[in-house]
């Protein structure tokens, strides 16, 4: 075991949980406002809310529903040349971003719309009956009062997106997934594959602990 | 102050038009407390959303303080909205905010500044009595004190109304009654105009001068709380004039006592205003041969006089009774013979 080891390359290793960790957290925070703003306009444009049009309501829904359904790794290879077009290349870190982007936005879209829908009808008719402009609604009703499952919905999207980071890895994109791969995998050293792995099961864990510890901080129901 | 003309509202429904409101005509004066009952499906709470326009009638116009609240869109309605208030039976307050966040909440919304802000919190939470719980979350009040935060946030902004929508409903009836006297007195100390939608009459009773009585979207019977205590029209208004003047085991216990008395006769005497404060058993003891038997009475205080219910049983020489009742009668008080034996 010792010797196995002393075969892991700990600044290989190092280097690779920065990447994962830099896509990761890029990825969680446009992921955060794109899925906040989709979820709202999924939520305010629904019937008989503030902006009810079923047009744009269908059609982002719709957008929605089919970039959620598409598996991560095709998508991937869908979004090449899209890549390929913003960044000028498809490999690295960075070239990771757009799909990582795409894929988890609409997925957190649907958890803001259901946060959303749990909100008490009667506070938000509360709020219109003392004069609240459509700015007050969205940024002192609608968001505080989902708040919590706003965090806990984007803890469980980040975590999701560990995963995504590690299957970008095996198209290079670097990160811990692409170190497991090459450096365990394909030479044949088990030892590095399970250290790739207990150092992505810290990462997840850390992001569980985080999420946790502000979803209860903020839930004062 | 609030004027409301030939107001219609229908809702498409699977089965056709629903009529929630059909054809009502209101007129209430500034500083008043009007009441508006019925029994849930009346339409009462369509017709009070129509008041701060979160309804728009499908015909006919609503007056509120000089606007037209039916007429009115955007800004201008958002504008008279911060002059007509409204609490709710489920006080919907923003669990994510404290007592005095939620109170500063519609302060916000009218755009005043910090200090002014502060200083007009700590006011109302003097006013609605709630010192000391600035800092507490909705959820570690309990269900009278949400209301008290709800009242005070409806207050935030000095409005010309307040609406009530089912304000007590969610309440024991000893806090229902500490919150009635909080509105009552808000109403004398702020010349406050207050509509309140409710089931129970008690509320009605308690704190109201005008009451308007709803069945299927009709105002069914109109007046004073007085006069309508005595004199209801509608059945529906027996009804639920009943529900205080007499409590549930009235008319068991009443059967009993026929029972138990089968000589002479139990009466019912109702006093109203005045007449409730004269000593009428006393001069009928006095005037005439009988014998009274007082058997169950109660008396309920409204806004604007008492009203109250007398079970008494006579008996004597038959002439002797019927001069007697004949002299209630010239009282003013309302008797109504329940057996003859």
């Amino acid at each position: 075991m010792a010797d196995a080891l002393i075969m892991v390359q700990w600044e290989k290793l190092l280097e690779a949980t920065r990447e994962t960790i830099y896509m990761t957290s890029i990825s969680v925070f446009a992921t955060f406002v794109l899925g906040l703003l989709l979820g709202l306009l999924l939520f305010l444009t629904a019937e008989g809310n503030i902006w009810a049009n079923r047009t744009v309501n269908v059609i982002i829904g719709s957008f929605v529903n089919i970039f959620r359904s598409i598996p991560f790794i095709i998508l991937i290879i869908l979004l090449i040349p899209f890549t390929r077009f913003l960044l000028d290349t498809i490999l690295g870190a960075n070239a990771a971003l757009p799909a990582l982007i795409i894929g988890a936005a609409p997925f957190y879209a649907r958890m803001v719309e259901i946060a959303l829908r749990e909100i008490d009808k009667g506070v938000i008719e509360a709020s219109q009956s003392m004069g609240a402009t459509h700015g007050h609604l969205i940024f002192k009703v609608l968001i505080p009062e989902s708040l919590p499952a706003l965090i806990s919905g984007i803890t469980v999207t980040a975590i999701s997106l560990v995963g995504f980071t590690a299957m970008a890895g095996v198209i290079g994109a670097g990160g811990l997934g692409h170190f497991a791969y090459l450096e365990g995998f394909q030479r044949n050293r088990p030892t590095v594959t399970l250290v790739a792995t207990v150092a992505i099961l810290i990462l997840v864990f850390i992001i569980q602990f985080i999420g946790d510890y502000f979803t209860k901080k903020t839930d004062k129901r | 102050m609030i004027s409301i003309k030939d107001v219609q509202k229908v809702f498409p429904s699977k089965q056709g038009q629903l009529k929630a409101v059909d054809d009502v005509n209101l007129e209430i004066k500034e500083g008043e407390i009007f009441g508006v009952i019925g029994y849930s499906g009346a339409g009462k709470s369509t017709l009070i959303r129509m008041l701060n326009g979160l309804e728009l009638p499908t015909a006919g116009s609503v007056t509120v303080a000089g606007r037209v609240i039916s007429k009115i869109r955007g800004s201008e309605l958002r504008k008279a909205r911060q002059e007509i208030s409204m609490i709710f039976q489920h006080f919907n307050l923003l669990w994510s905010r404290t007592v005095s966040d939620n109170i500063a909440f519609p302060l916000e919304i009218a755009g005043v500044k910090g200090p002014q802000r502060k200083k007009k919190v700590a006011e109302l939470v003097k006013l609605v009595g709630l010192e000391g719980r600035e800092n507490a979350y909705p959820s570690q009040l309990s269900g009278g004190q949400k209301q008290r935060v709800g009242i005070a946030r409806a207050l935030a902004n000095n409005p010309k109304v307040l609406l009530c929508d089912e304000a007590t409903s969610a309440l024991d009836p000893q806090t229902t009654d500490s919150i009635l006297e909080l509105l009552v007195d808000i109403n004398k100390r702020l010349g406050l105009t207050i509509v309140l939608i409710t089931h129970e009459m008690h509320v009605i009773r308690k704190i109201c001068h005008q009451v308007a009585v709803m069945e299927s979207g009709k105002v069914v019977e109109l007046g004073s709380v007085l006069d309508v205590f005595k004199h209801p029209q509608q059945p529906i208004t027996k009804r639920f004039v009943q529900q205080v003047t007499e409590p549930e085991e009235t008319k068991e216990t009443i059967e009993h006592l026929i029972e138990l008395y089968p000589r002479g006769k139990v009466v019912q005497l109702s006093f109203v205003g005045e007449s409730a404060e004269q000593p009428l058993i006393t001069n009928i003891i006095r005037n005439f041969d009988i014998i009274i038997n007082i058997l169950q009475g109660k008396i309920s205080h409204t806004q604007s006089g008492s009203y109250g219910t007398l079970f008494i049983h006579m008996d004597g020489e038959a002439n002797e009774i019927q001069k007697a009742v004949d002299y209630i009668h010239s009282q003013q008080v309302g008797v109504e013979v329940i057996s003859n034996g």
